[in-house]
């Protein structure tokens, strides 16, 4: 537990990526089988202890100590789970005691009812220091929140035993924690988990973005790219399962699609909801932002079911019935699809048709032209292409649509963080709201913190430091006198901003160091191109 | 006869003794002050004259020229030296005598007595050990005027020499970078240096220009604290590879410290206690180390002096009142203004 609870302090203080991998790699290298398991399931969010609720620290706290000083304490630390383990009463005659492991403390917080964990639980905090405190409150009441997404902790798992994080990523949704085959694979060269019948996912294939080059069509075939989010959908012995781009289960958010699949498969797709935007009014796909509506629940109401129902526009078969399609070139691959189609309801299935153009710039006069809401782009695949995880240079392309461009005042910057900590690196900019020239006002209308070089950011840096207003702890209110030309890929009406929108994926195009702020944009030029 | 502790009155910039009209750190201008030691919010410019301790009014020499003579030689801020245990008599009869108080250099409390009343003003202090001031003294007194910065159960600070060791394991641990330390430049600078040389640390330690002249200043007051040097004066970034370079906190996120091989960030801070405060200001080391005294110290120090009444000056004072309330013991809060000290 000590070495778990040094752990999480000392990824809660790291803001490097690369730091926070090294921490947790070390660890996971030094520490025995199945703490290392367990500390696994704890960063990535799979350890789950219902007896023990926020509010039952805080009544064992009100039990100790006197609840004015436990108010102000609390007001004051901001988190509930370090005032307390902060303010434990440490016992003065403590016997020492021998350490808990922490497996030995996951077994404890299992096995605690709402009945016996008012009882067990000080026994517990007692035998360890504020550290030990802090980090046995953040597990059993779950919610680590030291920055560690699941994919950086099975990044650094794969970067601790050598193994490629792709076949990680395959096996570990299947796997419960401790996780005592994949540990018996990566660290100690057994065979890898024996995993048939269980529906698991299998890392997608991703493409690069096709920069200035010319493909020839001989070679590959177009599709348009859907703006909803990657699925795969898995059945096997029985069970099928939606699993999101990161690998998480997200079946209990797309239950109506849980039932569908005649045979055991690997399905690779768009997730939509209905709608009119995507690929036509009949049988088309509504806008991102009507997606939004049904991501992250855990459950799904019947009115969101039928407001906004889901289908997969399906683009990819990896597996088959038994078969594992997965070396096989695209064009198979796509034929097999073809093929399983009308197998599958079209309630809740299309395929994603492919695009037609005798040669490249037609192709290219296609793309600019289809202005359509929410189709990002093209996608570009290599008709010999075999299915394999991650990106591999000149199998898949996608080919975006040109952004969307809009002239933005700078109005404030903040400091970025990591190398970029002493630099005014995130930029909030706005729009017009009428005529400047006639006592209009900037709206924020979108954040942005890329799309400059390391020369430029210098620069930026010194124009913030010497046009600062006012200051409001790390952020800066500057002159209006900057103009960025921002690049985004769409824009919505949104109620969380001012100006009533929302940019998706703004990024500086050009600094306009040459341009007079009265000349940017307006924010009506902005709310013609929402298209929701 | 006039009414008991009539003649001391906390006043919103600073504690007034009446009869011989002389302030206690007072937040303005007067025309004699009493001052507790060097650090900004106690110790400020323009009074007429300065009764503190010979290393306090060295230190606002060097920032207020308190005491420093003009062109023609005129003595326009005058500074009146008192040692560690002298009285003296101001009018009106009151008598001052200065007590270390453990907090810096120079740092002192001030027993005031007059018609047989007793007060301590303790400015800031502390309790836990400091290689570079006089330890603080229990003084009996009817009336302790205390600080309360850290006047909450939570803070706690640990022995320095736990925070001093993952200074030095963080350093060896990362050869290929510095470690740079945010320390207050009166007081926490100095002490973190006397500290790493007591635990060995012989290799120079870097400043950042803003420390230089009271390091010295400390030095020239027989605190040695061994090899200095400016970071201006490195040869290269290479060559702070594995050093550790102090700043004052401003200077932790600032463009100075672009000067620096990716440095990890360290700040000696007693409110690194708090994960959160941390976090805010991007430190990745947090050494919660601290010239106030902490919860424990703060109480235990009133159960010693056991006074008649606690006047709470400045920081967290409602946990502590609560606390005088709960072990039945009278405590008022003074509203004084302009006593803060966040980068402690």
């Amino acid at each position: 537990m000590e070495e778990f609870a040094s752990l999480l302090d000392a990824l809660v203080y790291t803001t490097s990526r690369n730091r926070k991998l090294a921490l947790i790699a070390a660890y996971l290298r030094s520490s025995p089988d199945p703490d290392r398991g367990w500390a696994m399931a704890a960063l990535t969010g799979g350890l789950d202890f219902p007896a023990v609720k926020s509010s039952t620290i805080r009544i064992l706290m009100m039990e100790r100590v006197d609840p004015v000083l436990w108010a102000l304490s609390r007001d004051f630390v901001g988190d509930t789970a370090e005032t307390a383990s902060l303010l434990w009463p440490e016992p003065e005659d403590a016997a020492p005691q021998p350490a808990l492991s922490l497996a030995e403390v996951v077994d404890r917080l299992a096995a605690l009812t709402r009945a016996t964990a008012p009882k067990e639980l000080p026994a517990l905090l007692s035998r360890m220091d504020a550290k030990g405190r802090y980090a046995l409150i953040k597990l059993a009441t779950g919610g680590m929140r030291v920055g560690v997404s699941a994919r950086l902790a099975k990044t650094a798992f794969a970067i601790a035993f050598e193994v490629p994080v792709e076949e990680v990523e395959e096996y570990w949704h299947a796997l419960a924690a401790p996780y005592p085959e994949l540990f018996q694979w990566a660290a100690e060269g057994g065979d890898p988990p024996n995993l048939a019948g269980v529906p698991r996912f299998r890392p997608f294939m991703l493409a690069h973005p096709l920069e200035d080059g010319v493909v020839d069509l001989a070679d590959y075939a177009a599709e348009w790219k859907w703006d909803g989010i990657r699925v795969q959908l898995v059945r096997a012995g029985g069970e099928t399962r939606v699993y999101s781009r990161s690998g998480d289960d997200i079946s209990a958010t797309f239950p109506e699609l849980l039932d569908l699949l005649p045979i055991d498969a690997v399905l690779d797709g768009e997730l939509l909801v209905r709608g009119v935007t995507q690929g036509g009014e009949a049988g088309g796909a509504a806008s991102f932002n009507a997606l939004q509506q049904r991501l992250g629940r855990k459950t799904v109401s019947k009115p969101m079911l039928r407001d906004y129902p889901a289908f997969v526009r399906l683009y990819d078969v990896l597996l088959l019935d038994g078969t594992d399609w997965r070396e096989r070139p695209w064009k198979s691959r796509r034929a097999t699809l073809e093929g399983l189609m009308p197998r599958l309801p079209e309630s809740h299935f299309d395929l994603s048709q492919l695009v037609e153009a005798p040669d490249f710039a037609a192709l290219s006069a296609i793309r600019d032209t289809a202005r359509d809401e929410a189709i990002e782009g093209l996608m570009l695949k290599h008709r010999d292409s075999p299915y394999v995880a991650g990106r591999r240079v000149g199998h898949w392309f996608k080919w975006k649509r040109d952004p969307l461009l809009i002239d933005c005042v700078v109005m404030y910057a903040q400091r970025g963080s990591g190398k970029r900590s002493s630099f005014y690196s995130d930029y909030t900019f706005g729009c017009w709201d009428g005529d400047p020239d006639a006592g209009a006002e900037l709206l924020p209308v979108g954040k942005a913190y890329s799309g400059f070089t390391d020369a430029e950011l210098k620069k930026l840096d010194k124009f913030v430091r010497q046009n600062t207003l006012n200051r409001f702890g790390p952020v800066r209110e500057v002159k209006r006198e900057l103009v960025f030309e921002v690049a985004f890929d769409s824009v919505h009406a949104s109620k969380r901003h001012k100006s009533g929108l929302a940019m998706r994926f703004p990024r500086i195009h050009r600094i306009r160091w040459d341009k007079p702020a009265h000349e940017a944009d307006r924010v009506e030029s902005l709310r013609a191109l929402v298209k929701d | 006869m006039a009414a008991p502790f009539s003649w001391i009155r906390p006043e919103p910039w600073g504690i007034h003794i009446v009869p011989a009209d002389i302030w206690v750190d007072p937040s303005r201008p007067v025309p004699r002050a009493l001052v507790t030691h060097g650090h900004a919010d106690h110790a400020r410019g323009g009074h007429g004259e300065t009764i503190a301790t010979p290393a306090t009014l060295a230190i606002m020499e060097l920032r207020y020229r308190t005491g420093a003579s003009d062109d023609s030689g005129t003595v326009l801020h005058k500074a009146v030296p008192v040692e560690y245990g002298e009285t003296i008599r101001l009018p009106g009869g009151v008598d001052a005598t200065y007590i270390p108080a453990g907090h810096v250099l120079g740092s002192a409390q001030i027993l005031l007595e007059h018609a047989g009343e007793r007060v301590v003003i303790t400015g800031d202090y502390k309790r836990a050990p400091d290689p570079t001031c006089a330890p603080f003294e229990v003084t009996p007194c009817d009336i302790f005027i205390t600080e309360a910065t850290f006047g909450l159960p939570v803070f706690t600070h640990p022995p320095i020499g736990e925070e001093i060791g993952k200074l030095l394991e963080a350093r060896a641990d990362n050869p290929d970078t510095c470690v740079l330390v945010g320390a207050y430049a009166l007081g926490k600078a100095q002490r973190v240096i006397a500290e790493l040389r007591a635990a060995g640390h012989s290799d120079t330690i870097w400043l950042h220009g803003a420390m230089e002249a009271m390091c010295r200043l400390y030095e020239e007051h027989g605190v040695a604290l061994g090899d200095l040097r400016l970071v201006t004066d490195a040869p290269s970034k290479e060559a702070m590879c594995g050093a550790i370079v102090v700043a004052p906190p401003s200077a932790l996120n600032d463009r100075w410290s672009r000067r620096l091989p990716d440095p990890i960030t360290a700040m000696a801070s007693g409110w690194m206690r708090v994960r959160a405060r941390a976090r805010q200001r991007g430190v990745e080391l947090p050494l919660v180390i601290s010239d106030h005294a902490d919860w424990n110290e703060l109480t235990r120090t009133i159960k010693e002096v056991n006074p008649a009444e606690t006047w709470i000056t400045h920081g967290r004072e409602e946990a502590l009142l609560r606390w005088c309330a709960l072990s039945q013991r009278r405590a008022r809060a003074l509203a004084l203004v302009g006593y803060e000290d966040e980068d402690d």
